[in-house]
């Protein structure tokens, strides 16, 4: 261990961040096997198997040997578990046919093994920008079959996201998150469906500035998200944090409803607050949320809006 | 995306097969599967086109330095020539560790 | 007015009460005593949410959807399985809701209570029948759609079923409109063609229909006797999804799908 400074060594609250051994500068492979028990992970489908995608190369695209998507069986404090790892850094980790593929089938197994009394619960280590766009309705497809397969598990054993960042989770595979039993994120990790860049194009920069990087955090960010009951835990971006955190999730078993199900809860979220000032609430921010301005006149003669997009297509 | 394929004589021996890196914008993954003929057979698949010159003398120079039979893939997003000779060198490296029990599948 | 208004008007017989203006509810009978909700995403011009005014779907219609499918799985609960009602999703939405406050309030979130709705109910044993008659795309087809035991779709020019819609696509990946169509003749997935999309492998029928805009009376004819035969279909089959893999398109377009699954089948242990 390194000689830690005596600035670091005189604040406690510093020696975490010191000691760290940081997730997310790892590869999803070295996540996935750093969260379960020494010695216990196993790949299937690993780069060896070839089981690349067939849609890339037509296009120019180098596909990767292992699509993207990394499955790891193993234990997790002593119980049977799944790591579903995405690769940020292959196609923006995003998802295709084929890591669409491995993703749903690994949890289908799980459900099928918790179907005949072998309980195995699903870690879903969400680093993507959603469906693969090079793989069009073949990828927006594959999301739709993870959804299904997740929702097959979850009634049976807890399925954890953690979304860790630098990429964060976004577009169509935050459904996940948002049907996962629980959700852990990381300081550094963002939650969203649209980024701001999309959100720019389509409603324009009054919408959504994506150069304003303090906005961005401030909305998809860590603090956000838990305070408005989107995430379960925030940790620092330490592997024994992050596998604690997920270890504690999935102890804490399958609740009676989840999330996703809890319609009175999001339909409140969204009730003009009594006095009709503030039309919507954030609970946990304890502060009203006014639309941004100009937002009636802007949805109906921006360039981006839906009337000019029915022109183009 | 272009697709290049040689072949060196190599009569040094590996233990196990490796594989690392990632098809990242900058990076690449390698495949390493060792082999029993005295050659390195290795195929680079490249988003970049026409820099075969600047490969061949990439890996002439690593396997000059490391003739290691067996079969090399190399799955490139526009790694730079020294990305390349790092990662070469870490799947070799890779492939002398002892293997990790649970993950040793034929 | 928009597809989906126009042929959910069409094919139902009682519209009821909805809690939002975006969603359009009716319980009908699709003939021959095949009863059926209705439920169709409609542009609402006085939406509360701004970004969510032409027919997308957004926080409301997450939750308008998912109530509306809840209520009949709770109507539906004391019966036998095959005797519960179907569902059917008309679909013609250009998207899921772009903004600021879709954001804030976790649109994530709110699209996964539509998903986990769809679901619950096609494995309770409703038929979940999806009719796109217009745009599918992206979250907006993921919320309203493709949680269906069945998917059919109008053979027509203006369906467009696709991850994106075409100017984003182009932009994001970083080609022209041109170079998009061109590669879409060698890699299918990325058409904008139904009938291309079909051969992909979860089209479960092409309706052809003589007035996709304003369908006839024989074009509500046409619809509803294929609705029938998906519903019974869909009483037939599993309730998974795993009929998008077993089509006979499948086996040849997605083999890829096949081979990952069939290796990590073997693989685990």
């Amino acid at each position: 261990m390194s000689d830690i400074p005596a600035s670091v060594a005189d604040r406690p609250e510093l020696q975490a961040l010191w000691h760290r051994h940081s997730f997310v500068e790892l590869d999803a492979r070295a996540r996935a096997f750093s969260l379960l028990d020494e010695d216990t992970g196993q790949e299937y489908c690993d780069p060896f198997d070839r089981i690349e995608s067939p849609w890339l190369e037509p296009q120019g695209l180098v596909p990767e040997s292992d699509d993207g998507l990394v499955v790891v069986k193993g234990l997790l404090a002593g119980e049977s578990c799944v790591v579903i790892g995405i690769e940020g850094a292959f196609q923006g980790g995003s998802i295709g046919e084929v890591s669409g593929a491995k993703a749903a089938c690994a949890l289908q197994l799980a459900a099928r093994d918790a179907r005949t009394g072998q309980p195995i619960s699903a870690v879903l280590l969400l680093e993507t920008g959603g469906v693969r766009l090079q793989e069009g309705t073949l990828g927006l497809n594959a999301v739709a079959e993870i959804l299904s397969a997740l929702l097959e598990l979850r009634g049976m054993r807890p399925v954890i996201g953690v979304v860790a960042g630098p990429l964060g989770s976004y577009g169509g595979m935050s459904i996940v998150a948002g049907l996962c039993t629980r959700v852990v994120l990381t300081h550094e990790g963002r939650l969203g469906f649209n980024g701001a860049q999309v959100i720019e194009s389509e409603a324009g920069v009054a919408e959504f500035d994506s150069s304003d990087h303090a906005l961005i955090w401030s909305v998809n960010g860590p603090a956000q998200r838990y305070a408005t009951g989107l995430a379960d835990a925030v940790v620092l971006d330490d592997v024994p944090a992050v596998r604690q955190a997920v270890i504690t999730a999935v102890a804490a078993g399958v609740p009676e409803h989840h999330r996703s199900e809890e319609l009175d809860v999001l339909a409140a979220r969204l009730s003009p607050s009594d006095g009709g000032q503030a039309r919507f609430s954030l609970p946990g921010l304890g502060i009203p949320v006014a639309p941004s301005p100009g937002q009636d006149s802007l949805a109906a003669s921006h360039p981006g809006s839906a009337q000019q997009r029915g022109a183009e297509s | 995306m272009q697709t290049l394929n040689l072949e060196y004589h190599a009569a040094d021996r590996a233990a196990r097969r490796a594989h690392v890196g990632v098809v990242g914008s900058g990076d690449l993954e390698i495949l390493f599967e060792p082999g029993t003929d005295p050659t390195a057979s290795v195929r680079v698949r490249t988003t970049v086109d026409g820099f075969d010159v600047v490969w061949r003398r990439v890996l002439d120079a690593f396997f000059a330095h490391h003739p290691v039979a067996g079969r090399y893939e190399l799955n490139d997003f526009g790694a730079t020539p020294g990305i390349v000779s790092l990662r070469l060198l870490q799947v070799l490296e890779t492939s002398r560790k002892p293997a990790h029990p649970e993950r040793n599948r034929i | 007015m928009s597809r989906s208004q126009t042929w959910f008007d069409a094919l139902s017989t009682q519209t009821l009460p909805s809690p939002y203006r975006s969603i359009a509810i009716a319980d009908s009978d699709l003939g021959s005593g095949t009863p059926a909700r209705l439920l169709a995403v409609v542009p609402d011009p006085d939406n509360e949410f701004p970004r969510a005014r032409h027919g997308e779907v957004g926080l409301l219609e997450g939750i308008g959807l998912a109530h509306a499918i809840r209520e009949v799985i709770e109507l539906d609960s004391g019966l036998a399985d095959d005797q519960r009602r179907s569902i059917v999703a008309v679909v013609d939405i250009p998207s899921q809701a772009y903004g600021r406050l879709e954001e804030q309030f976790g649109e994530h979130l709110y699209i996964a209570a539509a998903v986990d709705a769809y679901a619950a109910a096609r494995v309770a044993g409703h038929p979940v029948i999806a009719l796109v008659v217009g745009s599918a795309i992206s979250g907006g087809f993921l919320a309203h759609g493709l949680q269906a035991s069945q998917i059919l779709a109008l053979d027509d020019d203006k369906i467009e079923i696709q991850a994106i819609h075409k100017p984003a696509a182009a932009r994001i990946t970083l080609r022209t409109i041109a170079e998009l169509d061109e590669l879409a003749k060698i890699v299918t997935p990325l058409s904008f063609d139904v009938r291309e999309w079909a051969t992909l492998g979860y089209c479960d029928g092409l309706l052809k229909v003589s007035n996709p805009d304003q369908p006839t009376g024989a074009d509500v004819s046409l619809a509803s006797g294929a609705l029938r035969d998906a519903v019974a279909r869909a009483r037939l089959g599993q309730r998974d999804l795993t009929n998008r893999l077993q089509s006979a398109q499948a086996q040849h377009a997605r083999r890829a799908s096949l081979q990952a699954r069939r290796r990590l089948t073997e693989q685990w242990a």
